[in-house]
């Protein structure tokens, strides 16, 4: 099912949606600043479907953030949808955001009572849309990720699967460039996880929207067509580049890593270059994503305990998938 | 976002959380009625004490020794029923005169006793002030005259002596001197405060042989016409000031009175509003506080909402508009019960309350004002939130 997705991406090829270069992000805590971005290059392309993996603490959310414009570098260039971020006052970056972005968090963040036709329309409120047309879109849009039924439910009354339907709905109700999810299983069993996973990537298939996703969960990662795997702040591979990849030594400390990840030099070579097959990086391709499908779905009845959802089986997660990641990284 | 949206988020906020917005605007309400009740009962005092003071009689001119001002002690009297006359012949017509001498005297009749006020006066009281008798009859030139000790009671002086019986004719003890009963006034209510039925009227001859004075405390004149009224008041006080040089008078008319009693009342009307429009301020802090409980109960909301495309101003907006909804309709519902306490206040108690409509145009400006003031701290905090920082919250 991502074959015609494929085939439709070269339209975007030559603008990419979102460009970081050299991008750092240091907090400032207490007097002591956290580099919690230290020098990171990448380029999202239109229709990419990227997984951002690495272990907890290495900066995954804290890039999210800076790639959907909800915050801004400390360091480096960053360009949404054409426009560099450094350049842009508050209102500027939420109207980029409003057009070009759409998060799916992990905690859903619907708005309580309020009907879910509703929560999907918000975006649109804040466009200027008439509530009529914003009515008609959101429900369309509801439509489209099977909730066509439940309009007018509130979020207490809807399964945490259709909650974060609704927020997936929400976040392309804009029709963004690029969707930006965050662990957006993390809350789920992994039945409804596998089904919300699912719906993301047949959506970024349908319409072309790139999904950039962080997942703890190695097969999840490994159906996407790109995987970026982030340490101590720092991309340590990323299988659009393949090589630059591999160069990397396990620990990284000397030296920027970003310089040596090619970023908007190489854009012929980046993901929207890969092709249909996919077949390099270590992420296993397309073929191996759709086939292991029916495995993601069995297994609960392997893993009971990631059945609870809940942000003690998120960590946990995490915990677990660093350890997975070591290999896979390495891979 | 487009206003009429911004109205729209902000009363489903509002609605979202009625009880909260209700408690609210609940001291905002109380502070809006109090300001309109408070109002309305000064005013209707003073329309009330105006009324009082026009139903004395028209053109009356009244003629005392010392300043007429607000502050002012008064002036032991130089008068005398000398003066009385000499004014008596500036005016060219006897009837037109009245005086007064009065006292604080105990009433005594039988077992029961009142202390009240006793007015020593001419027969021509009733016909300068508007005084009616509702039994009997009043004093005449004879009983002045001859200084007889006949009195006419106000209305509560004979109810609390006489609570059974006919007044008439019955003997009354003032400050131990027997006098004969002889009419009763007609009630006339209470002024500022004061019961205006609890007075006696004796002549003024047995008045001052009463207290062993030759003194009288005040004179009024009803003037012909209003027009003329200043110029007469000018030649009495020139006349009185001839007889006695070393002594001021003064004398007013009941538009000077009420101006004096007007401006007694503005300041009272006046600190009745401050009082209330504090309460109004203590509801604005209220809705600030509410507010700022708001924006931090809401975090999570704002991020999201920024997240989505909301500009600061947007949410601020939505924020402000919150507070003002919140005291404009907590304004609007306290007008109409201020209105609704007045109304019973001035129906089913002595007090008298009146309306006005710059009372209400006021508390409901000060209400939305409140909430625009109040409102846009939390406003602006809303709006400055960081959408990270915000998603993150619990
Ligand atoms: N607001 C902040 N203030 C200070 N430090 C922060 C802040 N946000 C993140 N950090 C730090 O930045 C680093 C990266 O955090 P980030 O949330 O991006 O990690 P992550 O890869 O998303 O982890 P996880 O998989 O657990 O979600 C961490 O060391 C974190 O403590
Ligand atoms: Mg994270």
């Amino acid at each position: 099912m991502t074959e015609p997705a494929v085939a439709d991406r070269p339209a975007g090829e030559r603008v990419p949606a979102i460009e970081a270069v050299d991008v750092s992000r240091t907090y400032q805590l207490d007097g002591v600043s956290v580099e919690a971005l230290r020098g990171v290059s990448l380029t999202v392309q239109p229709g990419d479907y990227v997984a951002l993996v690495g272990p907890s603490g290495s900066g995954k959310s804290t890039l999210m953030h800076l790639l959907g414009g909800l915050d801004r570098p400390t360091g480096g260039r960053l360009v949404i949808g054409g426009r560099d971020v450094n350049a842009l006052a508050p209102p500027e970056m939420a109207t980029l955001r409003n057009e070009t972005i759409g998060f799916v968090f992990q905690a859903f963040h619907l708005l309580p009572r309020t009907s879910a036709v509703e929560n999907v329309a918000l975006p649109l409120v804040y466009r200027g849309v008439s509530a009529r047309q914003r009515r008609e879109r959101a429900a369309a849009m509801l439509g489209r990720v099977g909730l066509g039924h439940r309009l007018d439910h509130r979020p207490n009354q809807m399964s945490g699967g259709e909650q974060q339907r609704v927020a997936i709905a929400r976040a392309l109700v804009t029709e963004p460039t690029v969707l930006l999810a965050d662990e957006p299983t993390g809350n789920l069993d992994s039945v409804t996880g596998a089904a919300v996973l699912e719906l993301l990537e047949q959506l970024n298939a349908e319409s072309g929207v790139a999904l950039v996703m962080v997942t703890h969960d190695q097969e999840v990662a490994a159906r996407a067509h790109r995987r970026i795997t982030m340490r101590d702040g720092v991309v340590v591979a990323d299988s659009a580049h393949p090589r630059s990849a591999h160069d990397r030594p396990p620990s990284v400390d000397h030296g920027r890593p970003a310089t040596l990840v090619p970023a908007p030099s190489a854009e012929p070579r980046s993901a929207s270059g890969s092709g249909p097959g996919h077949p390099s990086g270590g992420s296993g391709g397309a073929a191996g994503a759709t086939g292991r499908l029916p495995r993601e779905v069995e297994r609960p009845e392997a893993l009971p305990r990631d059945a609870v959802p809940g942000d003690a089986v998120a960590r946990e997660g995490g915990a677990g998938a660093r350890e997975v990641e070591r290999p896979g990284g390495a891979a | 976002m487009r206003v009429a949206e911004a109205w729209r988020v902000a009363l489903d906020a509002l609605r979202a959380n009625r009880l909260r917005s209700a408690l609210t605007m609940l001291g905002v309400i109380i502070g809006v009625a109090s300001v309109v009740l408070l109002v309305a009962i000064g005013t209707g005092t003073k329309q009330k004490v105006e009324q009082q003071v026009e139903g004395l009689g028209s053109n009356l001119l009244l003629v005392v020794p010392g300043r007429i001002e607000v502050g002012n002690a008064p002036v032991v009297s130089p008068l005398t029923l000398k003066d009385v006359d000499a004014v008596t012949r500036v005016v060219g017509d006897p009837d037109r005169v009245a005086v007064t001498v009065a006292s604080g005297a105990t009433a005594r009749a039988g077992a029961r006793s009142d202390f009240t006020t006793v007015q020593g006066v001419l027969e021509t009281t009733p016909a300068v002030f508007t005084r009616s008798l509702a039994r009997g009859r009043y004093l005449t030139g004879t009983d002045v005259d001859t200084s007889r000790r006949v009195a006419v009671l106000g209305d509560s002086v004979a109810h609390a002596l006489f609570p059974d019986r006919d007044p008439l004719g019955q003997q009354v003890a003032l400050a131990g001197v027997r006098f004969r009963v002889i009419g009763v006034f007609a009630p006339l209510g209470q002024s500022l405060g004061v019961d205006r039925d609890d007075e006696v009227h004796v002549p003024v001859t047995a008045a001052q042989r009463l207290w062993g004075t030759q003194r009288v405390d005040g004179i009024a004149v009803k003037a012909p016409d209003r027009e003329r009224i200043d110029e007469l008041g000018e030649r009495i006080v020139a006349e009185l000031n001839r007889r006695h040089p070393d002594t001021e008078f003064s004398a007013v008319t009941q538009q000077q009175i009420l101006g004096v009693l007007g401006d007694i009342l503005g300041v009272l009307t006046g600190v009745l509003a401050a009082i209330a429009g504090i309460s109004l301020l203590v509801g604005g802090v209220g809705v600030s506080n509410i507010m700022l409980v708001s924006v931090r109960e809401r975090t999570r909301e704002i991020g999201l909402r920024k997240a989505v495309g909301a500009r600061p101003r947007d949410i601020g907006v939505q924020f402000l508009l919150e507070a003002v909804l919140l005291t404009t309709i907590g304004g609007l519902t306290g007008m109409a019960l201020g209105v609704g306490t007045a109304l019973l206040v001035d129906a089913l108690s002595p007090i008298p309350a009146a309306i006005t409509w710059w009372s209400l145009a006021l508390a409901f400006g000060v209400s939305a004002v409140v909430g625009i003031v109040f409102g846009v701290v939390p406003a602006q905090r809303a709006g400055r939130l960081d959408p990270v920082v915000a998603l993150r919250t619990e």
